[in-house]
């Protein structure tokens, strides 16, 4: 346990200074830092030019300079996100990749050329034809200008074998990230929800393998515990993000336990190996040919509903909590969709809007009291 | 076929209600109908003789009638957040009541998605096509981050366009008309060119158009760009634009035309009237807007590359850059006085670059503009006060510059 300990400890830190990570990956490798802006950033290519990327998801702060160029009805994780950018806190990155899955996507690369000229923003779009060919194609040229623009910006080739190695390192730590989410289950009490959630986030911001490291010593520490009792409800989050972690306290206020997640923070980011077949970078593109149960992955079948409702059902839960991050319309379009399917599916589920700089949670007490008895009841 | 008695105000009115008369006919028959969004090529569906309807088009159609809000609130009630653009809540509360106050369009049997205007189409469409059962075709067109449309972009959009019309062959049992695909590309582009030109005529000193038709006309071009009675619209309109222009006569009979303003963004539809009604009584006409280059979609009958580029061009489809070039060029090609900018609530892709153009624009042609909040077609988000405020501050500066420039002048 004092081992278990002493690596929440340290992975904790990371998440409460990921700019001490940053600076300090910088000194002692006097190599460069890449942000990686929501989500799917190819890391593989960054990692494979022997550089650190973090994952850049917004935090707590107050909005004062992003007006400049968001109204407020921006998602708060953009708005967050432009905040720090103006107010310098991204000035150690030699790089951002922006990947343009939404009109807020979007309008932040535009902006962000602007308000912090000296951090580069690379653009990325992936296609919504990301099955077809020509669709496979287009991304892997995307990937091909991702991988030149960063070869410029520090002189160095970024050689297809060093792709292949990181394919890996990566596939390892998705499927260490997937192992860790599934005996989490078990001990719903030594791995709150804000444990749970503070060990994903903690891959942000380091290098993977070494956190692949970390986290299967955390799994076969929990392997050597007996199984935790629980009386309290177990349910599955979806969304974007659960933040602020004030949030995930009051879980633990009203005994309810993360058994599963589809968020785009947390599992959506683990759920999918890079394939084996074609050139490395064709491979990546065919990761995101083969993702499904996202909101930013075109799907006019709409999975998304059955695989929460899947998960739901394989981890024993009672019921889905919905974060919706208020102003993300990808998300707020899957929701009447997934309502619908709960509700024929017999699946109870709580629709919370959070905001990232919320700082009070308190009015969200009562939902989640309110949800919890109904759970009981049942 | 034409009539050359009508003005083109009547043969507007007269080509789209047989536009949508004709969609509900052809429903009738048990032909196939498309519902698509506003800016897709609709070359293959009209070389393959399917009706084709544009739920934007409806949707502001029914906000300008002030019948939004109920639908609004129907979707609302079906879990469809405030948050999002309303014309796709209009649009989802019109497919569950299937009536509305500017008629009814019949439900489609497939969806054609073109994201070249936002990417909240696509999650729009695929939410019909969830609802209903229906295929959808997509046609994926990457956002510009940076300035033009590269190599890679085209090719992926050809590609799309040989998928599309596989599909079309799926889904009608036909085969695909290519002889008319060329026939239509050739009318689409005669469309396109006799808009911008049409609409281009309000360059001239004073303008011979009220600038909020472009908000009528626009109907037009986007429900029938593959027509050729679009073509003879419009070249009746550019007809009657010159008429007035030889004549010297400006927008309206009872004042004249004191400041040319552009528009940026969509208009109101739900206060179309009040909007409209408060310009005019402080003399200013919208001579400017991005509509006229948002449907110059202009390429030769034979140049499928030249389609895939020009589709992908649209300004809301491209980086901040060019965004500002173009505003600047409109500000001096229409000579335009003052900008107003509506940060529409409905139009994220719009509104999350606008506050860094209008900056950018200011600095450029040092001409002012302001700025007021408001919606397409949820009513709650506007307010009249607010933007009479705004036009008022505008005209200030206006009257305040052309004085300066006067002094400076003497
Ligand atoms: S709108 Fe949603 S998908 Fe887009 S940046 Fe915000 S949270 Fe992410
Ligand atoms: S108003 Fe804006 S967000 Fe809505 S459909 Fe049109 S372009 Fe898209």
């Amino acid at each position: 346990m004092q081992a278990f300990t002493a690596i929440l400890n340290e992975l904790d830190h990371v998440v409460n200074h990921p700019s001490e990570a940053v600076r300090k990956f910088k000194k002692e490798t006097g190599r460069e830092v890449i942000g990686c802006l929501p989500i799917y950033v190819p890391e593989e290519i960054i990692y494979a030019g022997h550089m650190l990327p973090v994952g850049i998801w917004g935090g707590q702060t107050n909005i004062v300079k992003s007006g400049a160029y968001l109204p407020g009805f921006a998602c708060s994780i953009m708005r967050g996100i432009m905040e720090f950018a103006v107010q310098g806190t991204y000035n150690d990155l030699s790089a951002v990749i922006c990947p343009v899955h939404c009109d807020t996507l979007k309008c932040i690369g535009e902006n962000w050329k602007v308000a912090v000229p000296n951090v580069p923003c690379i653009g990325l779009v992936y296609p919504q034809n990301r099955k077809s060919e020509t669709g496979i194609a287009f991304l892997t040229a995307e990937f091909q200008q991702i991988r030149s623009q960063l070869e410029s910006l520090t002189g160095r080739p970024i050689a297809d074998e060093d792709i292949e190695n990181a394919i890996i390192i990566y596939n390892e730590h998705r499927k260490t990230m997937r192992e860790f989410s599934k005996i989490a289950r078990d001990f719903p009490v030594t791995v709150s929800p804000k444990v749970r959630h503070r060990v994903m986030k903690s891959a942000f911001f380091m290098d993977k393998a070494k956190h692949t490291m970390l986290v299967k010593a955390l799994i076969s520490e929990l392997r050597s515990l007996p199984a935790e009792e629980w009386t309290g409800s177990k349910i599955v989050l979806t969304g974007i993000i659960a933040e602020p972690d004030s949030f995930l306290d009051l879980f633990t206020d009203y005994g309810i336990a993360v058994v599963g997640d589809d968020l785009a923070h947390e599992s959506r980011q683990y759920r999918t190996d890079v394939p084996q077949d074609g050139n490395p970078l064709e491979r990546l593109a065919r990761r995101w040919a083969d993702l499904e149960g996202c909101s930013l992955a075109y799907d006019p079948a709409k999975k998304r509903g059955q695989m929460i409702i899947d998960t739901v059902k394989e981890n024993g839960a009672d019921g889905v909590i919905v974060t919706m991050m208020k102003f993300c319309e990808p998300e707020e379009f899957d929701y009447p969709i997934l309502k619908k399917e709960f509700e024929k599916a017999g699946v109870p589920h709580l629709y919370i809007e959070l905001e990232q700089q919320a700082d009070s949670v308190e009015q969200l007490r009562t939902r989640l009291q309110g949800f919890t008895e109904m759970l009981y009841r049942r | 076929m034409v009539n050359q008695k009508l003005n083109s105000k009547q043969l507007l009115q007269q080509l789209l209600d047989d536009h949508y008369a004709g969609a509900l006919a052809a429903k009738d028959r048990g032909e196939l109908i498309a519902w698509s969004t506003s800016i897709a090529p609709q070359e293959f569906c009209e070389a393959m003789g399917i009706y084709t309807v544009y739920p934007e088009n409806h949707a502001a159609a029914i906000g300008a009638k002030k019948g939004s809000e109920s639908l609004i609130e129907l979707s609302e009630s079906h879990g469809y957040s405030a948050d999002i653009c309303s014309y796709a809540r209009v649009n989802m509360g019109y497919l569950e009541l299937q009536e509305s106050v500017a008629g009814q369009i019949p439900l489609p049997d497939l969806l054609i998605c073109c994201n070249n205007i936002c990417n909240t189409v696509i999650k729009w469409y695929e939410n019909i096509a969830r609802e209903l059962n229906i295929p959808l075709i997509m046609f994926d067109m990457p956002f510009n981050y940076n300035y033009g449309v590269a190599k890679h972009n085209v090719e992926y959009i050809k590609g799309q366009f040989q998928d599309a019309i596989k599909k079309l062959e799926e889904i009608t049992g036909r085969s695909f008309d290519y002889d008319r695909l060329r026939e239509v590309m050739e009318i689409s582009s005669q469309s396109a060119i006799w808009w911008k030109k049409a609409m281009g005529l309000a360059q001239a000193v004073p303008s011979p158009m009220n600038g909020f038709d472009i908000f009528n006309y626009m109907a037009l071009i986007v429900c029938m760009r593959g027509k050729k009675e679009t073509v003879e619209l419009f070249k009746l309109v550019a007809q009657e634009h010159e008429e007035k222009i030889k004549a010297g006569l400006g927008p309206w009979k009872d004042r004249p035309e004191e400041f040319r303003i552009m528009w940026d963004g969509i208009a109101c539809w739900t206060a179309l009237g009040n909007t409209y009604k408060f310009l005019k009584s402080q003399g200013i006409n919208m001579v400017g807007s991005t509509y006229p280059d948002s449907w110059s979609i202009i390429y030769d009958s034979n140049d499928i590359d030249g389609m895939a580029r020009a589709y992908s061009s649209n300004f809301v489809n491209r980086n901040i850059d060019f965004r500002v070039d173009n505003i600047c060029q409109i500000v001096h090609d229409f000579k335009v006085d003052g900008i107003i900018y509506h940060c529409n609530r409905s139009c994220k892709p719009q509104d999350f670059c606008q506050y860094e153009v209008q900056r950018q624009v200011e600095d450029r042609t040092g001409i002012p503009s302001v700025m007021f909040d408001g919606d397409q077609t949820d009513p709650r988000a506007f307010s009249q006060a607010q933007f009479e405020n705004r036009v008022q501050a505008l005209c200030e500066m206006m009257k305040a510059k052309k004085q300066s420039s006067r002094n400076g002048s003497e």
